[in-house]
């Protein structure tokens, strides 16, 4: 069993993988528009925070009518999902640096393009990490309901496990899910309090 | 046939699915609640045992619903009694962690003020922590209800009805009305729940929190 549970995990870690990479992509930009432009902050947040809100299964099933049946549903889905960390703790840490640090950015001469890129999100970086910790996690869990909507990943065995009321091969998906879930959490904190540590 | 037309021909079906969704919401966060908030108070008390509590419940969390469910088949069978337990037991870690924080953050000078006046450990225990860890308990429990509202989807598919049964009847069906009947429904519950629970947030934090960023 475990010769065919290697490539599940591959295929499950790199539609998580690939996922993520777009909504970090995705939320920091617009993280940043939040940041830059006024008014516009509330509207991103409460956006995100909708569609949070929004129950997965029925999330997925509406994106299918638009994505087809496959994996490409499956990464939009859990796009939408990652955002809120991501998008609020880039704001959250934009928002939060002290003002005499940007004023002595400012007082150098830099842009303001310079200063987002070599000051602002250089010091909200901790903060950003530990959104897209909590992303990763997420999405790893999320993942696994692709199943439903025709995309491939360790949902398969479990949902195969079900139908056929199998524990077995249940459990030959959820395990790894959840120790991957696990590791993922446990070297990512480590990775942040490193981070918040340098930074003081 | 367009979706207006199929929703009012499915009008009774629909409106059974979101009771049931709503019944099965509405018992497995109350008795999330009445685990998770004594559970809490106990917590605050005993603090050596918190931090292997959170982890368990936690580790839990991170448990996918699709496998919960399939546990739960297993164990009990087809309908709702499976449902409620594994929806039950996702409702209790928001709760929990957020009634422990919630008193466990209340300043040490307000409950030796609360001595000070002569009140008995119960007395400082609901006139003085419960109040003030209260506008965070409410929001555990609306964290909670959100995740329920989500999970209880799924609960269609080992037969507890609700809402997901139209969404998966659209799925296997490839119908896109059946699945928008189910999923709209569910999101609109999801967010008006939501919604409800900030007010009610806001209308029980004690006057003196108000304004104060917690």
């Amino acid at each position: 069993m475990s010769s065919n549970l290697a490539p599940l995990i591959f295929e499950h870690m790199l539609i998580v993988i690939i996922a993520t990479f777009f909504s970090v992509a995705l939320g920091v930009v617009l993280g940043v528009i939040a940041y830059w432009v006024r008014h516009v902050d509330a509207i991103i947040l409460w956006t995100a925070e909708a569609i949070q809100t929004i129950p997965s299964l029925a999330l997925l099933a509406m994106l299918m009518i638009f994505f087809g049946l496959g994996n490409t549903t499956i990464i939009v889905g859990l796009i939408l999902y990652a955002l809120l960390p991501i998008v609020r703790n880039t704001y959250t840490g934009l928002t939060g640096i002290p003002n005499h640090l940007k004023d002595a950015a400012r007082g150098m001469g830099m842009s303001k393009l310079q200063r987002l890129i070599r000051v602002e999100l250089p010091l909200s970086f901790p903060l950003i990490f530990s959104g897209i910790k909590i992303a990763v996690v997420n999405s790893l869990s999320i993942a696994v309901m692709g199943v439903l909507i025709g995309a491939g990943g360790l949902g398969y065995p479990i949902y195969r496990g079900v139908q056929t009321r199998n524990l077995a091969r249940i459990l030959s998906g959820a395990v790894p899910v959840v120790l991957m879930a696990l590791v993922f959490d446990y070297f990512m904190s480590k990775i942040e309090q490193r981070l918040i540590k340098r930074a003081g | 046939m367009g979706l207006i037309e199929f929703i009012s021909a499915n009008y009774i079906d629909i409106q059974k699915s979101l009771l049931r969704h709503i019944e099965l919401v509405g018992i497995s966060v109350s008795i999330g609640m009445v685990i998770s908030i004594p559970l809490g108070i106990f917590l605050s008390r005993h603090k050596r045992m918190a931090g292997t509590v959170l982890a368990v419940a936690g580790t839990i969390q991170t448990i996918p619903g699709l496998v919960m469910l399939g546990f739960a088949l297993i164990l009990f069978g087809i309908g709702m009694l499976p449902a409620l337990v594994v929806l039950s037991l996702y409702a209790i870690l928001p709760i929990l962690s957020n009634t422990y924080t919630g008193i466990t953050e209340v300043e040490q000078r307000y409950i030796e003020a609360g001595r000070g006046i002569g009140m008995t450990n119960m007395q400082i225990l609901y006139e003085v922590e419960l109040p003030l860890a209260l506008p965070s308990i409410i929001s555990g429990i609306r964290i909670s209800t959100v995740y329920i509202v989500s999970w209880a989807t799924l609960a269609g598919l080992i037969g507890a009805g609700g809402l997901g049964d139209l969404i998966w009847t659209g799925l296997s069906n490839y119908n896109s009305k059946y699945i928008l009947a189910g999923a709209i429904p569910s999101a609109i519950l999801a967010f008006v729940l939501s919604g409800l629970i900030g007010f009610l947030q806001r209308l029980l934090t004690p006057r003196g929190l108000k304004g104060v960023r917690v």
